[in-house]
């Protein structure tokens, strides 16, 4: 059963604001680049010709359709299945490369020349890396200076594709500082550069947009849901750093009240512990990078540092949107902790010969649990969001510390 | 004396001479409590017209390096929000008549609760409120608290803002309107030489409160350039806070940099333009 229109509508945008969050929280200056992007952004989604540039991107360089892999024995129990939205296969080794595309050809429809993006693992900054090499685009990367150093393949691969990467070493050194100098930058550059953010977080139009350009993940999962299990999944399951895999697998199934909505923060030591990343669950309300959202912050209101396992999930701050679909029930968050996920890394490894982003193994051990509770017949969705050869030395040095492999 | 008749008064006195008033920046706080006390003794006592004071933010993405450099010292002290309001409330016994700004983040005044955080404003004597990430659409999350917590809100307006939100900024800003030279961040690596100007004259068709120019001004030269734009008031904020990044080892010295670098530029504020406008 489909929620009515009116129950449908308070899950969509209403100027700048999904529910109470969003909006845009940035120096005035920032406010006319914001609106031509946005009045481009909306542009776009209705030209036919943009999108038929997009799909043919999509399909032709980038790989989709993505596959949907049913587990043969991870997860696999007398009552349960999974299956995995394999995003790890595309172009990129993560969903990043879906909205990158996206957002480059609006970069070149708005006329910008000049790319600017923020990374923390280097997946994004990666992803934007090849769409402004196939593009023509000039990109600068700007990347925390512990993160450089944390995930040097990354650097390499995004300067052997013809990046500037600039190591930002103010801060806490990492991916708030590094879209804090983006932000800096685009103050004054976006005549000609467009700021190409990397997750479903920031001032308005990124949190929609960003959600658009990746909702493609769950249109197609679902559609491969049926094909295979002539069924929609009982729950969708996935990791939330900022958020845009996560609402980019939930988008199409938000309608669908059957289908329980999961995202998994990283519990990094323990949700109660100091060092995690979760800040859906253990954050409070705040104004962050240019929305009202959820953040890890002191009483007075400066912003903590974050901690996972997982580079790409070690953000202070979440997309709007989540916290909307948190407070109204409509989708509910788990945390998985390091251990737990670094488990599922080597679980799946083995049984299934698929060695997912350690961001992606947190969706994986929730879904692990799951599993093993379940009484009814039960099909889950998993946001495969990534591979993990990038996080191979890091797992490595970790495993070799704790004397376990 | 009323929060909102300060900075009328101050304008009052500098327009009737032709001058500009002055009004430099520093973050409270730094490089610690008892110099940064001594500090704003000094940029008074140099020729501050009023004083505009921030607040160290983990996240200021209106800022610039010098000003980022300077707001790490009273974190890492652990400086606390409390102690830089509490500051200020010994600058306000000290100088009853003198407009005092406060330069902050959105997030700083959220996290109390806006009406908590700007009741405390107030009680320490704060006159004016710049959010520096809450541009004038956003307005209305911070606008009647403000009002009601006896507070001014300060906008700022860009050069290539449209006509639009130039007049929602004229609208909405109290006490003055804080008014850009240039786009970017802070600091003093982009002067405020080719200013764009014509905005200055739509501010005033709407009625804009006094026009106070900042980002980019660090020599007399640029009061000068400023005062021929037309503007009421100009803000130095970098150029001091390099000082205090420079010396802040040797207080002395810093203090005395400081002292020499505030009266060039009050000197060149404080000065008849009414030929040169």
């Amino acid at each position: 059963m489909s929620l009515n229109d009116t129950s449908s509508s308070k899950f969509e945008y209403d100027g700048a604001y999904i529910g109470q969050y969003g909006g845009q929280f940035v120096p005035q200056i920032l406010v006319p680049a914001l609106e031509q992007l946005e009045e481009a952004f909306e542009n776009a989604i209705t030209d036919d010709e943009f999108l038929s540039e997009l799909n043919s991107l999509l399909n032709n360089y980038a790989g989709r359709p993505t596959p949907l892999t049913e587990c043969k024995t991870f997860g696999r129990t007398e009552n349960c299945r999974v299956f995995l939205k394999r995003e790890d296969l595309l172009h990129g080794g993560a969903h990043k490369t879906n909205q990158v595309l996206a957002q480059a050809l609006l970069a070149k429809r708005m006329g910008k020349t000049r790319i600017i993006a923020e990374t923390g693992a280097g997946q994004h900054g990666v992803a934007t890396a090849l769409a402004c090499a196939l593009l023509g685009l000039k990109v600068t990367v700007y990347m925390g200076k512990k993160d450089c150093d944390r995930q040097a393949p990354n650097v390499f691969r995004m300067r052997l594709m013809g990046a500037e990467v600039i190591p930002v070493d103010n801060g806490s050194a990492s991916l708030k500082d590094a879209i804090n100098e983006a932000l800096r930058d685009w103050a004054s550059s976006y005549d000609d550069t467009h700021y190409l953010l990397g997750t479903a977080a920031g001032p308005h139009p990124f949190p929609k947009m960003v959600k658009r350009f990746q909702q493609v993940i769950g249109e197609e999962a679902k559609k491969q849901m049926l094909e295979q299990t002539g069924q929609l999944p009982d729950a969708v399951i996935a990791c939330v750093g900022g958020g845009s895999n996560a609402i980019g697998i939930f988008a199409d199934f938000i309608k669908e009240e059957q289908v329980k909505l999961i995202g998994v923060e990283p519990a990094g030591h323990g949700l109660d512990s100091d060092a995690h990343g979760a800040t859906l669950l253990k954050g409070t309300e705040g104004i962050i990078h240019g929305a009202r959202t959820h953040t890890l912050q002191t009483d007075e209101g400066q912003i903590i540092e974050s901690h996972s396992i997982s580079a790409g999930l070690d953000y202070p701050a979440v997309g709007p949107e989540h916290v909307h679909l948190m407070t109204s029930g409509r989708a509910e968050y788990v945390g998985i902790t390091d251990e737990e996920a670094l488990e599922a890394f080597q679980e799946l490894s083995h049984a299934e010969g698929i060695i997912p982003a350690l961001e992606s193994s947190h969706a994986l051990a929730y879904a692990k649990k799951v599993s093993q509770g379940v009484k009814q017949p039960t099909v889950l969705l998993v946001n495969l969001s990534g591979r993990g050869d990038k996080d191979l030395s890091h797992v490595m040095s970790v495993l070799e510390k704790g004397g376990d492999i | 004396m009323e929060a909102s008749m300060r900075y009328q008064t101050m304008f009052d006195k500098t327009s009737s001479n032709n001058h500009l008033a002055y009004i430099p920046f520093v973050i409270v706080g730094d490089p610690n409590e008892e110099l940064s006390l001594q500090i704003i003794d000094q940029l008074v006592e140099s020729g501050a017209d009023g004083l505009e004071l921030g607040l160290a933010f983990s996240d200021p993405v209106a800022d610039g390096p010098v000003i980022q450099q300077a707001a790490l010292r009273p974190m890492a002290n652990s400086f606390s929000i409390e102690a830089g309001l509490n500051l200020i409330g010994k600058v306000r016994a000290k100088y009853p008549q003198l407009p005092i700004g406060l330069l902050t983040y959105a997030n700083l005044v959220f996290a109390q609760g806006i009406e908590t955080f700007f009741n405390k404003c107030r009680n320490v004597g704060i006159d004016s409120v710049l959010v520096a990430d809450c541009p004038v659409k956003e307005s209305q999350l911070f606008a009647k608290t403000a009002e009601n917590s006896g507070l001014q809100l300060v906008f700022i307006a860009p050069p290539d803002a449209s006509d639009e939100t130039l007049k929602q900024i004229a609208d909405n800003s109290k006490g003055y309107t804080y008014v850009l030279s240039r786009k970017g961040i802070t600091g003093t690596e982009v002067a405020a030489t080719k200013a764009k100007t014509g905005f200055l004259g739509k501010l005033r068709e709407f009625n804009s409160p006094p026009l106070v120019q900042g980002f980019g001004i660090s020599e007399p030269k640029h009061v000068f350039d400023a005062a021929n734009a037309g503007v009421d008031g100009i803000i130095t904020g970098s150029a001091i806070v390099n000082l205090i990044n420079q010396h802040y080892n040797n207080p002395q010295i810093m203090l005395e940099k400081i002292g020499d670098y505030v009266r060039s530029i009050a000197q060149a504020a404080h000065t008849n333009h009414a030929d040169t406008a």
